[in-house]
């Protein structure tokens, strides 16, 4: 090794968006010159990616390659970069999805901006899973907002403004929050340290009162909340989804909705690992009620876009519930399944544009029968529908599995009615496929075009992904789980320790420490972070005080 | 007689260096005014611009020699205590020595544009940003009123400058009547004030304060009020607010962007001065007012700008949610705040003259093209317009990788840092709410070529008419009733296919940055590039706001 490093992280970041200023400054050009540039810059960030993934020392938990550089030390703001077991392979699905999305989903008007746009919004995205320093993912995590709203609003579909628009505040508001909780931690860290940070190692080590950490929890929790979306917070995103052109649809879903899942194992379980011990029952309901109820609501939907949408809420949920259900098996659960679901939901979009743009139409009565002119474009269909469904073999299952298995040891019932959103999902899933693809064609659909070569190489990665991932998940896991592991540890040890004069609720942690909670935990699940469920029913009421307390005023600091 | 009198009268030993960019920009009018009596012919406007430019120029170069000279020696006081040279107001110099330089090209442009000659705009623009500045740097009341007047007596005039608009004689009879009141307010503040401390001198004042339990004191209470008023007034604070929007939409569009940039710099670096400095002590009686008005302001701004379907009224309001920032900084009441609200302001500046450039640009001939609809597919028409005014925009809405984001950044964490949580998730949200219609505009300019279903037509009617022989005509001028006598042929067809022989023979169909006239388009990639290149390369000027407030006298 040289003394230097070859700093692969900023090299990943600022590449794609130096590409994104060449491609825009070069519009006037002929239309290839853009085409190729573009493609030139995904695939040497595509190659990037891969070589951070095989540099990466896999049984490594903490931050690796880090660079960090002064950036505005008048605010005490870095640019520190870092990749872990959770971060690798999320910037590896983005460095993978973005070329298919821009191959798959070509537009025909300013095809130069459309490039840029979706290389700039590919720096924001690896910046954000990359970035150590909390206002440098915030402004990252912002400034992914500036290329997806003009995705959407310059190349969407008929109601394009109002789903921009309706992306925009959204997550503009979340933001707010987060960035008042930011500054609140990193004054609070000032105060205990006397020096202005937002590195995330740094201000994992602040003392916070059992009152500012859930305060600041759902201050960030907010943020990430719009973004994955988790359920009451969701409804931009089928707008946005629906509305977006195909591209832009396949990386809001499986790249800009896992922003909100990394920022919550991130940043909650880092630096707040008591507030979401006791807010987890409550964002388990949550998230538990997301993916019921996006099933419900993509069975009953008669557009193949919007069904899409809606099952995408439905497997956020999953995520979030395994996030949340802080078993070691659940939280490798989830980040596994952030890429498998990235996978599936990408090459589902993808589909259903080449449907789109055979038919112009998305409403299933009115496709029929496509599987007898079409029959690779319906196995093709047929294989990533089971992914979604969660078919053992396939990696939508291993994802699923896991976070299953995490959530019934810790929170069992929550578990119980999420395994009902599985059933759901083969339900409306299999039935879509059904009406769409069996039958007799009719009319147009007779004439209905069969997958070109050209679309199949498209697909040809995600197929191949989700069956290698469905068959042999370790090398990902293997890479995942020590990082979880510490993780797991960490919101353990914060949980059962209580500094401070200032807890809350004292016999909470008697309760805690109950024969009941623990023998039951430490039997089913040896190496789990363990939420006893007496602290889950206790803390339901603390949610609700939680939350009246974000609206008020002042934070205890 | 007279020789008793020259031996009582003291005269002060005056450092002209300490004020050399005042005197540039009161000595540069009077040589433009000298030269346009004196001279045979009409000049044209580009003499007096390049006059106004130089002026600016030097105003700035003396103002950064200032800086050089404050930065070793640290602050201090000229003319007996009367001026302070500091960081601070060094940097509110530099400021609007700036606009002062970006003013002349914008200006330049327009008045060409509206065959206004003569040199009123740009020496009543110089004689403002002397009164502003005198305002930054004074260090006693009295001379802050001094100030005041000169900036405000010269923007009333500004504001009536377009005599053949209605609205401009308006706004500028509602600006001069409104402020000679606030200006008489503010003068009453400083009597009392006077009569509780027995001193205008802000040092003395403080000191007086520090010396003396006065905090309950009703009468230095009742001027403080009353000073606040009058600075409330001229930062735009609500309830002080209500002749924003009509003079903000009435004045021509180049002396609305200069008086948002001029005015609250002037404003706010007094009021930050005085209260932070001079009244520092009686924080506890005047920080819950600036709460509670920082708190209506951002919401009332950020709110009515939502309703709006005229920009420059929109961009009115959220003028008024901009100063709810600046104030956050000052309730916050701690170096922090105070650089954070000085960086606003420096920032904000570029920010507010560029987008009234572009503004002044989509306004056209008539400076009567302000309803949303003259924006819709801007972007097809005017690509470097659009861009400009997207980036600028989004500025202002604090989207990151611009100044508009640091300074929402650096405001919100001097409000934290002071506890004010509140306040700063109130000001978040505003700034949310205030996305909107920033996107709003965005929206409308890259949308396709849908003409306006719903939208009221414009009022440019008569612009549209009057426009039709010059080279600004765009093809928005082809929808709206009055549009059909300039137009009639193209008057059905959607706005984007442009309407080349409608122009009135203006044959050529390159719907580029043709309309654009050099100079503003000067100034708006001036202002561009500032935003973005200190929003991504963020030190230099968030270090400059940080050591003006450090040099605070």
């Amino acid at each position: 090794m040289t003394a230097e490093p070859f700093p692969f992280l900023t090299v990943i970041v600022l590449l794609p968006a130096i590409a994104a200023v060449v491609v825009a400054v070069v519009q006037k050009a002929p239309r290839w010159v853009a085409e190729l540039a573009s493609a030139l810059a995904s695939l040497a960030v595509l190659a990037l990616a891969v070589t951070i993934a095989v540099q990466f020392r896999t049984h490594d938990a903490g931050y690796q390659m880090v660079s960090r550089h002064q950036w505005i030390p008048g605010l005490g703001i870095s640019w520190a970069l870092g990749v872990d077991g959770i971060s690798l392979f999320l910037v590896v699905l983005t460095a993978v999805i973005f070329p298919l999305a821009m191959l798959g989903g070509k537009v025909r008007q300013r095809p130069a901006s459309f490039l840029a746009w979706m290389l700039f919004l590919e720096a924001a995205c690896i910046a954000s899973f990359l970035s150590l320093d909390l206002i440098l993912f915030f402004v990252a995590f912002e400034i992914t907002l500036v290329p997806a709203y003009f995705l959407i609003s310059g190349w969407g579909h008929e109601r394009r403004g109002y789903a921009a628009i309706k992306f925009f505040l959204y997550t503009f508001v979340g933001s707010a929050f987060l960035l008042v909780g930011i500054l609140a931690l990193a004054f609070i860290h000032l105060h205990q340290t006397g020096h202005l940070t937002f590195d995330i190692v740094q201000l994992a080590h602040t003392h916070l009162s059992a009152v500012t950490g859930d305060l600041l929890f759902w201050a960030f929790t907010a943020a990430f909340a719009v973004k994955a979306p988790l359920f009451p917070l969701h409804t931009w995103s089928p707008d946005a989804y629906g509305e977006a052109p195909i591209a832009g649809s396949v990386v809001l879903a499986a790249i800009l909705a896992k922003l909100g899942t990394y920022g919550i194992i991130r940043f909650d379980l880092t630096l707040f690992p008591r507030a979401t011990v006791s807010m987890a029952p409550g964002i388990l309901t949550l998230a538990v009620i997301g993916i019921i109820y996006g099933a419900l609501v993509a069975a009953k939907s008669k557009d193949l876009k919007r069904l899409v949408a809606y099952s995408s809420l439905s497997h956020i949920g999953f995520i979030v519930l395994g996030l949340f259900a802080l078993s070691a098996e659940s939280l490798s659960g989830s980040v596994l399944q952030m890429i498998n679901h990235g996978i599936i939901v990408a090459a589902l979009f993808l589909l259903i544009g080449m449907i789109y743009e055979r038919r112009g139409t998305w409403q299933i009565p009115k496709l029929r029968g496509l599987q007898r002119p079409a029959p690779i474009l319906a196995a093709v269909f047929v294989v990533v529908v089971l992914a979604a469904v969660g078919l053992p073999g396939l990696n939508g299952f291993v994802g699923e599995f896991l976070i299953l298995i995490g959530t019934f040891v810790t929170h069992r019932w929550w578990g119980v009615v999420a395994v009902a959103g599985v059933v759901l999902s083969a339900v409306y899933l299999l039935w879509a496929y059904q009406q769409v693809f069996h039958g007799k064609p009719d009319g147009e659909n007779e004439h209905f075009h069969e997958m070109r070569w050209r679309e199949g190489l498209l697909m040809v990665p995600l197929v191949g992904l989700i069956v290698f991932l469905g068959i042999y998940p370790k090398p990902v896991l293997d890479r995942i789980e020590p990082t979880v592991d510490a993780l797991v540890a960490h919101v353990d040890a914060a949980a059962h320790t209580r500094h401070g004069p200032h807890t809350p609720c004292r016999e909470r942690s008697v309760r805690c420490a109950g024969p009941k909670a623990t023998t039951r935990n430490l039997a089913l699940a040896p190496r789990s972070g363990v939420t006893p469920s007496a602290r889950a029913q206790d803390s339901t009421h603390r949610d609700v005080i939680g939350t009246a307390a974000t609206t008020g005023s002042g934070v205890g600091g | 007689m007279s020789l008793f009198f020259l031996s009582a009268l003291v005269l002060p030993k005056i450092a002209w260096s300490a004020i050399l960019p005042e005197l540039i920009l009161l000595a540069a009018p009077l040589v433009l005014l000298a030269v346009s009596a004196l001279s045979a012919r009409r000049l044209p406007t580009g003499v007096y611009a390049g006059g106004m430019g130089a002026a600016g120029l030097a105003s700035l170069g003396a103002s950064v020699w200032l800086w050089t000279q404050v930065t070793p020696h640290g602050a201090g006081t000229a003319v007996d205590g009367a001026i302070a040279v500091d960081g601070f107001s060094v940097l509110v110099m530099i400021l609007v020595s700036s606009v002062v330089v970006l003013a002349a090209l914008i200006g330049e442009g327009y008045l060409r544009r509206e065959g206004i000659g003569g040199p009123e705009y740009y020496v009543l623009a110089m004689f403002s940003a002397a009164g502003a500045m005198l305002m930054a740097s004074a260090d006693d009341l009295v001379l802050i009123f001094l100030g005041l007047e000169i900036m405000s007596i010269a923007l009333y005039v500004l504001a009536g400058l377009d005599a053949r608009r209605q609205g401009s004689g308006e706004a500028a009879m509602k600006y001069f009547l409104l402020g000679a009141f606030s200006s008489a307010i503010f003068l009453y503040g400083i009597a009392l004030v006077y009569g509780a401390t027995g001193s205008t001198n802000l040092p003395q004042i403080a000191d007086f304060l520090a010396h003396n339990v006065a905090s309950s004191d009703g009468l230095l209470l009742a001027g403080m009020a009353l000073l606040l008023v009058g600075f409330f007034f001229k930062i735009a604070a609500v309830p002080f607010h209500m002749w924003t929007p009509d003079v903000y939409q009435g004045s021509p569009t180049p002396v609305t962007g200069f008086m948002a940039a001029v005015a609250k710099a002037g404003g706010f670096a007094a009021l930050l001065r005085v209260f932070f400095a001079s009244f520092g002590l009686l924080r506890d009686d005047w920080q819950p007012v600036i709460w509670l008005v920082a708190v209506v302001t951002l919401l009332v701004g950020a709110v009515l700008a939502l309703v709006q379907r005229d920009v420059k009224r929109m961009l009115a309001y959220s003028s008024i949610n901009h100063a709810g920032f600046i104030l956050v900084g000052l309730e916050a009441a701690t170096t922090r705040g105070i650089a954070a609200s000085l960086y606003y302001l420096f920032v904000y500046g570029f920010m507010v003259v560029g987008t009234f450039a572009v503004v002044t640009v989509i306004a056209r001939r008539g400076d009567e093209a302000h309803d949303l609809g003259s924006y819709r597919g801007l972007a097809q028409r005017q690509p470097f317009l659009a861009a400009m005014l997207a980036l600028l925009l989004l500025a202002q809405a604090g989207v990151p990788l611009t100044t508009g984001f640091l300074a929402k950044l650096y405001i919100i964490s001097a409000a934290v840092e002071a506890h004010s949580y509140a306040l700063a998730v109130i000001a978040m949200v505003s700034a949310a709410i205030a996305a909107f219609f920033y996107l709003r505009v965005v929206v409308l300019m890259y949308a396709g070529a849908k003409s306006g279903v719903g939208l009221p037509a414009p009022l440019a009617a008569t612009g549209a008419g009057e426009g039709a022989g010059s080279g600004e005509l765009s093809p928005v001028a082809a929808y709206g009733p009055g549009a059909a006598s300039a137009a009639e042929l193209e008057g059905d067809r959607p706005e984007a296919s442009r309407p080349d022989g409608a122009g009135g023979g203006e044959g050529h169909g390159e719907p580029d940055a043709a309309g654009v006239p050099a100079t503003i388009a000067l100034a708006i990639a001036l202002c561009a590039g500032f935003t973005l290149l200190f929003g991504i390369w963020a030190q230099p000027v968030v270090e400059l706001a940080r050591q003006a407030t450090l040099l605070f006298h």
